[in-house]
């Protein structure tokens, strides 16, 4: 009895062993290892990106009251046609073109003349202008607030006085609130910019510049007509990042007027979304201005792809 | 561009240059001097450019290392938050670029296209549905609900798959030859391998949730729990008292990245120009 007892135990482990000898190889062979690495992306995808991404679409169709959820159809879209949503996206485009225009421009000048020989200490001035993107908005935003201060004594109305101007309360006009948000943003961008900019001039091949100067190009006309063309992917690349990022901002206007702004100069498309969704709960409305917000992102990316040829070249 | 160098274009590009070098550190300066200065004079003046450095003092500090524990709240907060942050999405990230990089499976190309997709979506649509999901959860207000959105993280799956497409696949034979099974060969061999894109992205991910405000702001209700930056700019207001915490404050969460940044300079570079990176 005793040794049937103890036989039939160590036939059960052995069968047991096996059976997990089966698992373990199963979940080690090579079909099925990729999945089983996959499994908790696509899992958080469907959790955190998937499912609020539709319920977000839902949403926009609803009014959401706690407990209680009604089918409104359009009506939240055509809420958004109002004065307050239209200067928010007015602020919105006027910052965004502003900001690319300088954050496209400025980098790729400052790019092309560190990457020539003709100026000292490249290293240092580009760890310089990089600086200032280890700072995050709230903490920059400080800083240029206290610099931009309304009083006289304060660096930015110090300045103005001395050459003869008269002092601006910043956080208060329009056109200096828009300066300021620009101005921020501007600042923190640059040296990463630069370096996009920078990578892409180490792939200029040299033989280009060599057969150009035999041609006898002067400076100006190898920037134009050798530098810039192999430029113009990286271009289109910040480009379409400081679009993407000028419709997204909300941080460079929070950080200067919290949440409201006089006469809502300071009111972009995401400031809008938070005001709405977030401090008066109107969620419906919120996910309406998220999913119109969202629209222009596709566009533009989908222009991006476009105007680099992604649709061109078959895939791999 | 190779070209005859003239010394006076040398010195006046040189010049120009360090003048915007100067402008990029203009604030950083003042911010630094600013937090050396009572915060009374601060909040009355603005920072302005003459001041009498014998006002120069200690207190700011002083007083944030002795009395402002809700400070060092917010600062504990912020490191855990962004240590959680970065330990799971990297490693979430990088098994699924690695899978994506060496395994040939069915629907992997699908799978690499539903990256891309997600990369294209902004976060702010995400953010109404996201919290209400966590009200449901009843997760406002932990550390959790801040967390939970940023493990994924498809930046970091395209820039591990990139990097994995690098990685020598003889080794991949070799050690199951030796018999080790497929995850020790990821977790033991090709994981250090991918030490510099892991470090890039570390970095990346950890800045991000170090600086991140809009979803902390959303999903964070009571003061205990603010990161960095929300406390921070809790500070902001006009009749503030507690610029002496603002601006030294603020001070002390730059040091550490601006520490980090000296150290690991290359991986900052590659982390933060991440976007760059072409299929």
């Amino acid at each position: 009895m005793l040794q049937t007892g103890k036989n039939s135990k160590t036939e059960v482990v052995q069968v047991k062993n096996r059976r997990n000898g089966g698992l373990l190889t199963f979940l080690n062979s090579q079909k099925v290892v990729p999945y089983v690495l996959i499994s908790p992306f696509v899992l958080s995808f469907l959790v955190l990106s998937l499912y609020p991404a539709i319920q977000a679409i839902i949403m926009s169709f609803q009014r959401v009251l706690p407990g209680e959820v009604t089918f409104i159809g359009l009506r939240n879209y055509t809420r958004i046609i109002n004065p307050t949503f239209f200067t928010a996206l007015q602020n919105t485009t006027i910052y965004m073109i502003l900001t690319v225009v300088i954050l496209v421009s400025l980098p790729m000048l400052l790019a092309v003349l560190l990457n020539s020989k003709v100026v000292k200490f490249r290293i240092f001035f580009r760890t310089a202008l990089f600086l200032p993107a280890l700072t995050s908005v709230i903490v920059a935003g400080m800083v240029f607030r206290l610099m931009f201060a309304e009083s006289d004594t304060a660096v930015a109305n110090q300045i103005l006085n001395w050459i003869g101007l008269e002092s601006v309360d910043w956080r208060y006009n329009a056109w200096s609130g828009m300066f300021l948000m620009v101005v921020l943003a501007s600042w923190r961008w640059m040296g990463i910019n630069i370096l996009y900019f920078l990578a892409a001039l180490q792939n200029v091949p040299k033989e280009l510049y060599e057969a150009a100067e035999i041609d006898g190009a002067r400076a100006l006309q190898k920037f134009f007509y050798v530098t810039l063309p192999f430029l113009k992917p990286v271009t289109i690349f910040v480009a379409t990042i400081s679009i993407i990022g000028g419709f997204r901002m909300f941080e460079e206007s929070f950080v200067f007027w919290t949440s409201g702004s006089p006469g809502n100069i300071g009111l972009t498309i995401v400031g809008y979304l938070y005001q709405e969704g977030i401090q008066k709960n109107d969620m419906g409305f919120g996910a309406a201005i998220g999913v119109v917000l969202m629209l222009i992102i596709f566009v533009i990316s989908l222009t991006q792809l476009f105007l680099t040829g992604a649709f061109k070249r078959g895939d791999e | 561009m190779k070209q005859k160098n003239n010394p006076l274009l040398t010195w006046l590009l040189t010049i120009g240059f360090a003048v915007v070098a100067f402008i990029a550190l203009f604030p950083l300066l003042n911010l630094t001097l600013a937090s050396f200065r009572p915060s009374t004079d601060l909040m009355r003046n603005g920072i302005s450019l003459i001041f009498d450095p014998s006002t120069l003092t200690l207190d700011n500090f002083i007083f944030i290392f002795t009395e402002a524990e809700i400070y060092w709240r917010w600062f504990g907060n912020s490191v855990w938050i962004s240590l959680v942050i970065v330990v799971l999405s990297l490693l979430f990230s990088s098994m699924v670029g690695y899978a994506l990089a060496v395994y040939d499976f069915k629907g992997r190309n699908f799978f690499f296209l539903l990256v891309l997709i997600i990369l294209m979506i902004p976060f702010e649509i995400l953010m109404l549905p996201l919290f209400q999901l966590m009200i449901k959860l009843n997760l406002v207000n932990t550390y959790t609900a801040v967390i939970l959105p940023a493990i994924v993280a498809p930046v970091a799956v395209f820039f591990f798959r990139q990097y994995a497409l690098g990685l020598p696949k003889e080794l991949m034979d070799a050690a199951r030859i030796d018999g080790c099974t497929e995850y020790g060969i990821f977790f033991r061999i090709m994981l250090p391998l991918m030490g510099p894109s892991l470090a890039a992205m570390a970095i990346l991910q950890g800045l991000n949730s170090w600086n991140n405000f809009l979803w902390p702001l959303v999903v964070l209700r009571s003061n205990d729990m603010f990161t960095l930056p929300i406390g921070l700019a809790t500070l902001l207001t006009p009749y503030g008292n507690n610029y002496d915490i603002l601006l030294a404050g603020s001070v002390m969460t730059i040091v550490p990245i601006v520490i980090l940044f000296i150290f690991f300079q290359r991986y900052f570079v590659a982390g933060l120009t991440v976007g760059g990176v072409k299929g």
